[in-house]
């Protein structure tokens, strides 16, 4: 345990820092190039550079080698690159926009690394029944986790701040419940990724100044999906990102098959003094953010903070549930 | 506070919890032998099977609690 200290912290310091750093020099260049979206959500007109995943996939990538340096292991490696292949599969994503089905597939095939270097256990792990050994249906949860994490993570990357912080509460969350399993390395690793996501949301929270892109969200989701499945936490995982499970359960019952979201109609509208209200169009899709919004309209700001207590609220679910893996009935 | 949604939260917790149960308790300790090499194959098929039906009831479970949220905040 105490020989892990000092490389957790420069690993963490190496995060934090060179995502806080490097965010300003990207939000230059892209605003330079002018590589800039509207921000829909602003009463005028305001442009925002778009995406910020370089300097996300910078800090996560950096941390992991100096870790990897420290304690060469196979789990570190694959979620090194597993990671980097989903960032490069949001770059292409941001470039040009794909079919709806491009981003599930190709971050299907990012989770290769997991599966070629062994780093996973096919036990399942739950809370108070134990564990199931399920070899084949474990190899399908690997395929399926990283689009599934990546995706959950970029559907809630609607607002500003919300993936960034959203992202920062659900991977402190689990590195405490990876501290409480004493799987140390790997609490170690998530760590990294809530530091990365925290130095982020400076520039990301309300009022944005750099948006992360499917780059930056995908980035997000694949690293914690990654540390899912190398730390055997998989359960624990899904349920302190429960509000984004929610969200995109939510659109997948009202849409009924998988689409990009920049082809499906928006589910809310402003009102006169620029909150946003639910739509009164029929088919657009039900999300979290119009749960939300259903009783009565919200600032941007309000969404964003109701969207991190469910955060917090998950969070909590998830130690409990890390506390009760060494219970059994 | 948007009571209905922890409530949402709260129950899709609960659901993870006796589905893993399920999972550990039945799918876990289930073994069929019959043709030898093929054992671990028809093993993990079958169990996948059976997976695949619990999920199928735990989102038929949760679309039922998600209309009854969405009835009770739209009531509201």
């Amino acid at each position: 345990m105490e020989q892990l200290i000092i490389p957790a912290i420069i690993a963490i310091t190496i995060a934090f820092f060179s995502v806080y750093g490097l965010t300003p020099f990207v939000i230059r260049v892209l605003e330079k190039r002018n590589i800039t979206v509207v921000d829909v959500n602003k009463k005028e007109k305001t442009m925002v550079a778009r995406p910020g995943g370089l300097s996300i996939i910078v800090g996560i990538e950096s941390s992991l080698i100096i870790l990897y340096i420290f304690f060469p292991i196979s789990e570190i490696l694959a979620v090194l690159l597993t990671t980097f292949f989903a960032f490069i599969v949001g770059l292409i994503d941001d470039k040009k926009t794909m079919g709806g089905w491009f981003k599930p597939v190709a971050l299907a095939f990012c989770a290769a690394p997991i599966i070629l270097l062994g780093a996973y256990d096919s036990n399942l792990a739950f809370p108070l029944f134990g564990t199931v050994q399920i070899p084949l249906l474990y190899m399908a949860l690997v395929v399926f986790m990283i689009p599934i994490m990546g995706n959950t993570i970029n559907s809630i990357d609607v607002l500003n701040g919300v993936a960034s912080g959203f992202i920062t509460i659900a991977s402190f969350a689990l590195s405490i419940c990876l501290f409480i399993l004493q799987n140390y390395e790997v609490g170690i690793i998530s760590l990294c990724l809530a530091f990365s996501s925290l130095a982020f949301y400076k520039y990301h929270k309300f009022p944005s100044k750099v948006f992360p892109g499917d780059s930056g969200a995908i980035t997000f989701g694949a690293a914690y999906g990654g540390i899912a499945i190398i730390g055997g936490v998989e359960v624990i995982a899904a349920i302190a990102i429960l509000p984004a499970i929610i969200n995109s359960f939510l659109f997948l019952s009202s849409v009924k098959k998988i689409v990009e979201h920049r082809e499906i109609k928006n589910p809310t509208s402003h009102t006169d003094d620029w909150k946003l209200q639910t739509t009164s169009e029929n088919h657009a899709p039900i999300t979290l953010v119009r749960l939300l919004i259903a009783k009565k309209p919200l600032s941007e700001k309000q969404i964003g903070y109701e969207i991190f207590k469910l955060a917090i609220f998950s969070g909590i679910l998830a130690i409990i549930t890390a506390f009760m893996m060494g219970v059994t009935i | 506070m948007s009571i209905p949604i922890f409530s949402f939260i709260f129950a899709m917790w609960i659901l993870i919890i006796i589905g893993g149960g399920l999972m550990v308790i039945f799918i876990g300790p289930l073994s069929f032998s019959g043709d030898g090499q093929l054992d671990p194959l028809i093993n993990s098929g079958i169990k996948v099977s059976i997976a695949m039906v619990l999920i199928f009831i735990w989102v038929i479970a949760l679309l039922k609690i998600k209309n009854w949220i969405f009835r009770k905040i739209t009531n509201q």
